[in-house]
């Protein structure tokens, strides 16, 4: 038994027979030639081979994993068309009267090299494509054709790292998981993982030589953690697991592609919370109709300095993308004394919940917010953004949150940077803002209930302590009666108004919030297509 | 011989995707294309020198044209960097 840490890059858990994937470094040998033209014709030949197979596998990947997920295969094919990558490789063979292999594979080291001795993690990650396209000339030179790729079980793949035509070419039923030594989250492989949704964890210290084709890896992306030949108790618990994973997921694949519409005809949306970008997976997978909370604390919590605006930029831009045109609610920064990060300074509290925390560190220190909300309406350029503040008791609140905007929207016209005006709206989380809802729905595009907070600060019950756990309901009138007042006052100013909180995937309530008239539920991924079930048998009206 | 600078507003600079429609792009034309990030320069039909290049958002290049067919390529070439890159 061993057990080692990685990084997840697409969540699961799995079990299967380990596939080891060594990659045999291509052995190729210097042989002298003594007709260059017919060396260079050769050359030309395994060019053409390979563009005809780079475009089979093209076509594969966007089967596989859409559009973006394929065009790397498109630049791998370009490279091969770039004049000095040829020249170079042509010009060697006719100097040095040399073999068409020894010149593709020293010309891919040199360009390669080239790659990753740039001081841009996007360009250094490209030493990997120029070599995979030289590995590629070389086995069409040679005549081999990739093998070590099919599986004929299901298998958990270990490797050093994987190629992203590696990846591709690998019959998905056949793949269990991937574990890598190397690799990066912005690794091609990574995102192809996630596409294809394989569980995959990189970045595992293992030792490729002590691991034997045949051995039991148990994958827990869950938990970030890869375990070879696990105890027979570790195998049970995994089972179950897994057993429970897979039943889930059947009961609710045939609700997948279904609407969320009551047996009356009413629909309502359903949207999943996610806490970081690698979760947007997820949120597909699960058929969610949007992104109803994308919490923005994972940006700034785990290092040591504030993100700047151009990383956060890059994040939020990356969720858009991916969700192409669907609805992504971004809640802005909503750290405080209880989630510490210690770069901000934030001193300890008797009442961290009641305290510094949230919209009132960012109207506090401008600095910071202005930072976050640069970087959100320049991403909002690419795709469907709203933009959500946390924490508001009042509509003094949201004027001076109007105030940064209308700031930032000056700043970013000066500079000429383009950006787009966002939907905006607040969270309904403390007792005030409900009561003064119906000036707020004045002021903002929509309301989002925050029903954790709300019932908190409503029944005055801390949900961490035991000792009043009995006095805790959350279907408590108290809160329903909030909620309903929210709902009508945000519909009397024309606006929508949704849940986020746990509340909103409790099942027992959803008929409830239907016909109140919540036009839109957000829930953990894992819990969309239980709220559609749930959904579907509720009428609206009686 | 035609020039004009231009400051990319694309957010990863010219990166693979964009390199590659670049280079279709001055394909069509007679005419040599240069683009020149300070000191260094790369033929605007070579992916992988263009590529090297390392240009990033904010960065100003110079795209210098010349051949027979300089003033269409100038026009085609200003429109493509505006709406890609």
């Amino acid at each position: 038994m061993q057990k080692l840490q990685g990084k997840a890059v697409c969540r699961g858990i799995v079990m299967g027979p380990v596939s080891v994937l060594r990659k045999e470094e291509q052995q190729v040998k210097r042989r002298r030639i003594t007709d260059a033209d017919a060396e260079i014709l050769r050359f030309t030949e395994s060019v053409e081979q390979s563009k005809l197979q780079l475009v089979e596998l093209y076509d594969k990947a966007v089967m596989q994993a859409g559009e973006s997920g394929a065009a790397i295969f498109e630049v791998h094919r370009m490279m091969l068309e770039d004049e000095d990558y040829l020249d170079a490789i042509h010009s060697m063979i006719r100097t040095e009267m040399v073999n068409a292999e020894y010149a593709a594979a020293v010309t891919g080291d040199n360009f390669s090299e080239m790659f990753a001795g740039m001081d841009d993690a996007y360009m250094k990650a490209r030493a990997a494509d120029v070599k995979d396209i030289s590995e590629r000339l070389v086995r069409n030179l040679k005549g081999e054709i990739e093998t070590g790729l099919l599986y004929r079980e299901p298998s958990v793949i270990v490797a050093d790292d994987l190629s992203p035509s590696e990846t591709i070419q690998m019959e998905k039923e056949n793949i269990l998981g991937f574990v890598t030594v190397h690799g990066s989250t912005n690794s091609h492989t990574a995102i192809l993982a996630r596409m294809m949704n394989i569980p995959a964890l990189i970045g595992v210290q293992v030792d490729l030589e002590q691991l034997h084709t045949g051995m039991t890896a148990l994958v827990d992306a869950f938990s970030e953690e890869v375990i070879f030949e696990p105890s027979e108790e570790m195998r049970k618990k995994a089972e179950e697991k897994i057993r429970g994973e897979q039943e889930k997921l059947l009961m609710l694949q045939s609700l997948k592609g279904q609407q969320n519409i009551t047996s009356d005809g009413h629909k309502i949306d359903i949207y999943a919370n996610i806490g970081s970008v690698s979760d947007v997976g997820y949120v597909l997978e699960n058929d969610a109709g949007g992104i109803g909370l994308f919490r923005s604390e994972f940006l700034y919590l785990g290092r040591n300095d504030f993100p700047t605006e151009e990383e956060q930029f890059l994040a939020y831009r990356q969720v858009l993308q991916t969700m192409a045109g669907k609805k992504v609610v971004i809640r802005t920064l909503d750290i405080g004394a209880d989630k510490k990060v210690d770069y901000f300074g934030l001193e300890n509290e008797a009442n961290p919940a009641m305290g510094y925390r949230a919209i009132r560190i960012c109207l506090k220190r401008p600095d910071i917010f202005k930072t976050q909300l640069r970087a959100l309406w320049r991403a909002a350029v690419y795709g469907n953004l709203s933009v959500m503040y946390p924490m508001i008791t009042s509509v003094e609140e949201v004027e001076n949150i109007r105030a940064v905007t209308e700031e930032i929207k000056g700043d970013l016209d000066r500079e000429g940077i383009p950006y787009q005006v966002p939907e905006q709206g607040i969270m309904i989380e403390t007792p005030a803002a409900v009561m003064v809802s119906d000036e707020l729905a004045e002021l903002v595009d929509f309301f989002s209930i925050g029903t954790n907070d709300l019932t908190q600060y409503t029944l005055a019950i801390d949900r961490q302590n035991e000792q009043i756990e009995e006095f805790y309901n959350p279907h408590h009138k108290g809160i329903l009666r909030m909620i309903r007042m929210v709902v009508d006052n945000a519909h009397k100013a024309g606006k929508w108004v949704g849940i986020c909180g746990e509340l909103g995937a409790d099942t027992e309530l959803t008929e409830t919030f239907i016909r109140m008239g919540v036009d839109e539920l957000s829930v953990a991924p894992a819990m969309v297509l239980k709220v559609r079930k749930k959904v579907r048998p509720c009428k609206a009206l009686d | 011989m035609k020039k004009f600078t231009y400051e990319i507003k694309d957010q990863l600079g010219i990166h693979a995707r964009p390199a590659g429609m670049l280079v279709k792009e001055a394909k069509k034309f007679e005419s040599s294309i240069v683009i020149r990030k300070e000191e260094k320069e790369s033929g605007a039909t070579k992916l992988m020198a263009l590529m090297g290049l390392g240009v990033k958002c904010g960065d100003k290049i110079e795209v210098e044209i010349s051949g027979p067919d300089e003033e269409q390529a100038f026009e085609e070439m200003q429109s493509f960097f505006s709406e890609n890159l």
